[in-house]
């Protein structure tokens, strides 16, 4: 379960920017090859927001598609695992997206 | 404007409704700047940009680690490996063939007991136990207090055994030079496709207990090709640190992985 470990993470990096203000809203963006689950984020978030800055603060999670770009025919292709290979068949691909695992932003406000 | 992320201070974002509103930037150094609105009509929720990566904290410190090995010609690997894939094992062998040529220490990480720990310590290296509690996964700065418990010797070794674990301990860089991930011939050939972060992050693939081989339906060839889909680039040991075999190529490898430590030192210009 490093979602919870992954969730902390989140709660001190929005807690340290609002620097004392309350946050109504959080907003991030996982890629879906980033080895984490919205969902068990989502699961842990209320329960480490208790009692910080964000405590109620609501959680938006962008999903992010895995894209990835082949280094034989140049197309640029959906990748649902770390290991799809190009429809031309090759396997020397570069990712683009899906491994994204950022906070974008935060809400500043009465939570309510 | 901004320097960092190219907005205009005087800012210029409007809204549909035809009022603006002050926003304010953290980047992700900690910078914070404001840039201040006009004349509210009525409150509005504020929106920070924050952009900051998750990890950002744990990479920040892994890479003091990684600065705190290079300074001391340290290679420092991280071990990882499902719970029993014989990770405890491969380093008592290798602390009792190697610890004469090259000092060996050892982080520990368990979630719970100092039993490993011990079992180094009696294989003849210093070794530092970390619980993890109910974590399950060593992060940066767990091993930064180990490190400054176990005072590691200039061009030594550091073998840094993860909590046995696929899947959590790929996304936590500790500031190692490589992972070793160990599978065990006893897991099946298909490992690297079920956990591929931990495949895809690793720069070697240690195959245990090649001495069943004859006792287990674990395809050789297969278990590469699984692994190199994930990661072209892997490198692949066969050993088995029961018997031994194979434990040459991984005392070579070591070898050469802690020689460039010290050229990149040497390159560095220390």
């Amino acid at each position: 379960m490093h979602e919870l470990s992954i969730t902390r993470n989140i709660v001190a990096i929005v807690g340290e920017a609002a620097a004392g203000r309350r946050v109504s809203r959080v907003t991030l963006d996982i890629g879906r090859l980033s080895g984490v689950m919205a969902e068990a984020i989502e699961f842990c978030f209320p329960i480490v927001a208790e009692g910080t800055a964000l405590a109620g603060a609501a959680l938006a999670v962008n999903l992010i598609d895995g894209r990835a770009r082949c280094a034989e025919c140049h197309a640029e292709f959906f990748a649902d695992t770390l290991f799809t290979p190009c429809p031309c068949g090759s396997r020397h691909t570069t990712r683009l997206a899906g491994e994204e695992l950022s906070v974008k932003t935060m809400e500043l406000g009465e939570t309510g | 404007m901004c320097a960092i992320c190219g907005c205009s201070g005087e800012h210029d974002h409007h809204h549909d409704d035809g009022h603006d509103h002050e926003h304010e930037h953290v980047h992700a150094d900690g910078t914070r700047h404001s840039h201040d609105g006009h004349d509210h009509h009525h409150e509005h929720a504020r929106i920070v940009e924050l952009e900051t990566r998750i990890l950002a904290k744990n990479d920040a410190s892994a890479e003091r680690n990684r600065a705190w090995f290079a300074e001391r010609s340290i290679l420092a690997l991280n071990l990882v490996s499902a719970p029993g894939a014989g990770k405890t094992t491969l380093l008592e062998r290798t602390i009792r063939d190697l610890k004469d040529e090259l000092p060996i220490s050892v982080l520990e990480g368990d979630q719970a007991t100092a039993l490993d720990g011990d079992r180094i310590r009696a294989a003849g290296a210093p070794a530092v136990q970390i619980n993890t509690g109910t974590g399950c996964h060593l992060d940066a700065d767990m091993v930064a207090r180990g490190l400054a418990e176990l005072q590691p010797a200039p061009r030594s070794l550091v073998l840094i055994e993860n909590v046995g674990n696929l899947v959590c301990p790929a996304l936590f860089d500790l500031g190692e030079r490589a992972k070793a991930a160990i599978l065990s011939v006893t897991e099946g050939d298909d490992k690297p496709l079920k956990y591929p972060h931990m495949f895809a992050a690793a720069q070697l693939m240690i195959v245990n207990k090649i001495d069943l081989l004859a006792h287990v339906d674990f395809n050789v060839d297969r278990a590469v090709a699984h692994a190199r889909a994930v990661n072209p680039a892997i490198e692949v040991l066969w050993v088995s640190a029961r018997s031994g075999k194979g434990l040459a190529g991984w005392y070579e490898w070591l070898r050469r992985a802690a020689g460039r430590t010290r050229d990149d030192r040497i390159a560095a210009g220390a």
